[in-house]
């Protein structure tokens, strides 16, 4: 027998192996769609990025000089600056309003299935629309919203009509819309929190602040980290309401990286430049990418 | 002797022979039929009215026809990409002459229409070339003496005001700008929130306001014949200046962001005396059910710069048939049909848009029974004589409006005119010259 088994062994393994080898095609579609749809535009997209290409001109190779314009680019700059103020705003407000809604609707009251259908409705609509219907409203002579200031005797607000306010109130429009879906995530996890802390906690005379701080808030994080990711890499994409509502204006004030990048594309029909901001905004976004990895391993850790 | 045979053969050639006979006499609306062609256009009542017309032109050829409508910003980026890509989806196009004349014609990505009206087969002998405004068909001609659209429409701006407002202060249509801007300062009411002015702020769609100022310059042009550019000369300074006084002292507040739709919504509630913009807004102003200054709207030349040239801003369309079209035919009859004389006549008396051809003009019946006021009708045929392209004709227009634009809007927040068109100059100065290099 000692000398059957390693044969039955060895059989057994080569047939394993076999099976691999043999079965090793049907990776191919796969295959084929990843290197289609991911990795071909992104090979092409640094292709491109090496170019002076304008749409109906002649190309023209030029290597890295697209990236070195990118760089000295003062509205570039800017375009970083203001994405990072605006997904700065867009993450925090609707996060922190997202935890107190959780926490509300956590609780039990009458009425509590309705009222949190009616909660989370905004995150149902179409961007595009709600764009179009905010711009109604911020309308200054005729939107709704300077006639509601007006009625309790407050002067009527520029909203996006002004350089100064313009990104605040994008924010507004992103809050309204987002904080629903920062709130379901958390609902879900307090859902699944265990309630023997909060009985140990409560005969140990902890207040409800300290039971929140101390139980609530540590075995939430897991949560808010996924909430927190999910929000930012939403915040920095945020193209539909800013296109819709001000095009990036008055002037440039609200022109984030992503209608830069539209303009030089599809507007100056650019195409090698828009190709460089595109790469650069893919580091921009790894970084990011990479840092709230980081934090959710260190939640993890603690 | 005549075999049974031959008696067949007769007999089975002779519709052939007086379809034939037919064609000679009558032009053969129907000998591409079966063929199917795609057309795309402007969201616009121009493009609507066709494509609610177009069983019509089925009808007449037999053809299949697709028309896809779309709105004009994301039209004009939609058929460049397609052109660029060296097989367009459609075998029409509008083209913006306006924005894309020059890239279009550069790239030579539109047959020759000229060659296609030489061609008396393809070509009805009504068309008449001839009916073709001189100034619309020279907008569309090339550098090079292509004619690679054939010209439908033409806008110009002119001044639409509200007569009871007017009535109510007692006051003239204003023939100079000055004199504009001062009537406009006694028309507004604050308490009714009511202003003496509206008109476009969001850059871009401003640039053509400055312009209809610069018009009235000594200068006129936004690049000299050097093809250099000339916005920060005194001309062009003084036309910022305007600009920033008409949108800073006398629209409301807000207009930074204003486009001609916003534009166009506070005219028709009567929150503004006077609005300076195309042509084409006359519909929806006189349009009852949606605006509230319906019978009340006036219309005017617009006023006199301080220059010797008198002028209004041109823009227009056309519509061409890309090189890379196989059904170079049956497209070059959907633009006969789409641009006939019944056709350019129905969108003047709709108030769909003015007309490339001269014959409309003169149709007196169709005039006088449209709803438009007479003054509406005089105020376009006055326009057309001192019509002047509103935006120069350089490959990267749109980038140029970028700039001059947040130049112009930046002067709305009070910034110094001559600071910020000097700045915007200088940036779009080596944009010019690297696509005139490149040209």
């Amino acid at each position: 027998m000692p000398r059957d088994a390693p044969t039955l062994d060895d059989g057994l393994a080569a047939r394993r192996r076999n099976y691999a080898r043999r079965y090793a095609w049907f990776v191919v579609p796969a295959a084929v769609v990843v290197v289609a749809v991911i990795v071909f535009p992104w090979a092409f997209t640094l292709y491109v990025s090496a170019f002076d290409w304008h749409l109906g001109r002649e190309r023209r190779f030029i290597g890295f000089e697209n990236y070195v314009t990118l760089f000295g680019d003062a509205r570039f700059g800017w375009a970083v600056a203001r994405t990072l103020f605006y997904t700065a705003l867009a993450v925090v407000l609707p996060m922190l309003l997202g935890i107190a809604a959780a926490l509300a609707f956590h609780r039990k009251f009458p009425l509590r299935g309705l009222a949190r259908t009616v909660f989370i409705l905004p995150m149902m609509a179409t961007p595009v629309a709600v764009a179009l219907v905010w711009t109604m409203m911020f309308h200054p002579q005729l939107g709704v919203l300077n006639w509601l200031l007006a009625q309790v005797g407050l002067p009527p607000s520029m909203w996006v009509y002004a350089a100064d306010s313009v990104i605040p109130t994008l924010v507004m429009v992103e809050v309204w819309h987002w904080t629903p879906l920062v709130m379901l995530l958390l609902l879900g996890g307090l859902a699944a929190l265990p309630v023997d802390p909060y009985e140990a906690a409560k005969i140990d005379g902890a207040t409800a602040w300290q039971a929140f701080r101390h139980i609530t808030l540590p075995l939430l994080m897991p949560f808010i980290v996924v909430a927190l990711i999910i929000r930012t890499i939403d915040a920095l994409k945020a193209f539909d309401t800013i296109y819709v509502i001000t095009q990036g204006g008055p002037g440039q004030a609200s022109e984030t990286i992503n209608i830069f990048l539209y303009l030089q594309a599809f507007a100056f029909y650019n195409v090698g430049y828009a190709s460089a901001v595109v790469v650069v905004f893919f580091a921009i976004i790894l970084a990011l990418a990479a840092l709230l990895l980081w934090t959710r391993e260190r939640v993890r850790l603690t | 002797m005549t075999t049974r045979r031959a008696v067949l053969a007769a007999a089975l050639a002779a519709p052939a022979l007086v379809r034939q006979a037919n064609a000679q006499s009558q032009f053969d609306w129907k000998r591409f039929r079966g063929e199917r062609i795609e057309v795309t256009i402007q969201l616009s009542p121009r493009g609507t009215l066709l494509q609610q017309a177009n069983r019509e032109f089925e009808e007449l050829t037999g053809i299949r026809c697709g028309i896809e409508v779309v709105p004009e910003q994301q039209h004009r980026q939609k058929i460049i990409v397609e052109y660029a890509s060296g097989r367009p989806s459609f075998d029409v196009a509008e083209l913006s002459l306006h924005v894309n004349k020059r890239q279009v014609g550069k790239a030579r990505w539109n047959t020759d229409i000229k060659a296609l009206i030489a061609d008396a087969t393809l070509t009805a002998p009504d068309f008449d070339f001839a009916d073709f405004g001189a100034g619309m068909v020279q907008y569309a001609t090339q550098a090079d003496g292509r004619m690679d659209s054939l010209p439908a429409f033409a806008d110009y701006f002119i001044i639409y005001y509200n007569k009871e407002l007017f009535a109510a202060r007692n006051i003239a249509v204003p023939t100079t700008w000055d004199e504009m801007f001062e009537s406009a300062k006694r028309l507004a009411d604050p308490s009714k929130q009511v202003f003496g002015h509206v008109g476009r702020g969001l850059k871009n769609a401003n640039v053509v306001l400055w312009s209809s100022y610069l018009l009235g310059t000594t200068q006129r042009d936004m690049i000299d014949a050097n093809r250099q550019l000339i916005t920060d000369t005194p001309d062009a300074i003084w036309a910022g200046e305007t600009y920033k006084k008409f949108l800073r002292e006398v629209s409301p507040p807000g207009s930074i962001g204003f486009n001609w739709n916003e534009c166009q919504t506070t005219f028709m509630q009567g929150r503004a005396a006077m609005w300076v913009d195309g042509i084409g807004f006359a519909a929806p102003l006189e349009d009852r059910n949606r605006s509230r200054v319906a019978g009340k709207v006036g219309y005017a030349l617009v006023p006199k710069g301080p220059g010797a040239n008198h002028h209004c801003a041109l823009f227009g369309a056309g519509y061409g048939i890309p090189e890379a079209s196989r059904k170079k035919g049956p497209a070059w009859l959907w633009i006969q049909w789409a641009l006939s004389k019944g056709n350019q006549l129905k969108f003047l008396a709709s108030g769909a848009g003015v007309p490339a051809r001269s014959s409309p003009f003169s149709n007196e019946q169709a005039i006088s029974g449209s709803h438009f006021p007479r003054e509406f009708f005089q105020t376009l045929e006055a326009s057309a004589k001192i019509a002047r392209a509103g935006l120069p004709e350089i490959v990267p227009v749109t980038q140029f409006r970028d700039v001059i634009g947040t130049a112009l809007t930046n002067t709305i927040s009070g910034a110094d005119v001559a600071t910020e068109l000097r700045r915007a100059t200088a940036e779009f100065k080596p944009i010019l010259e690297q696509s005139e290099r490149e040209s």
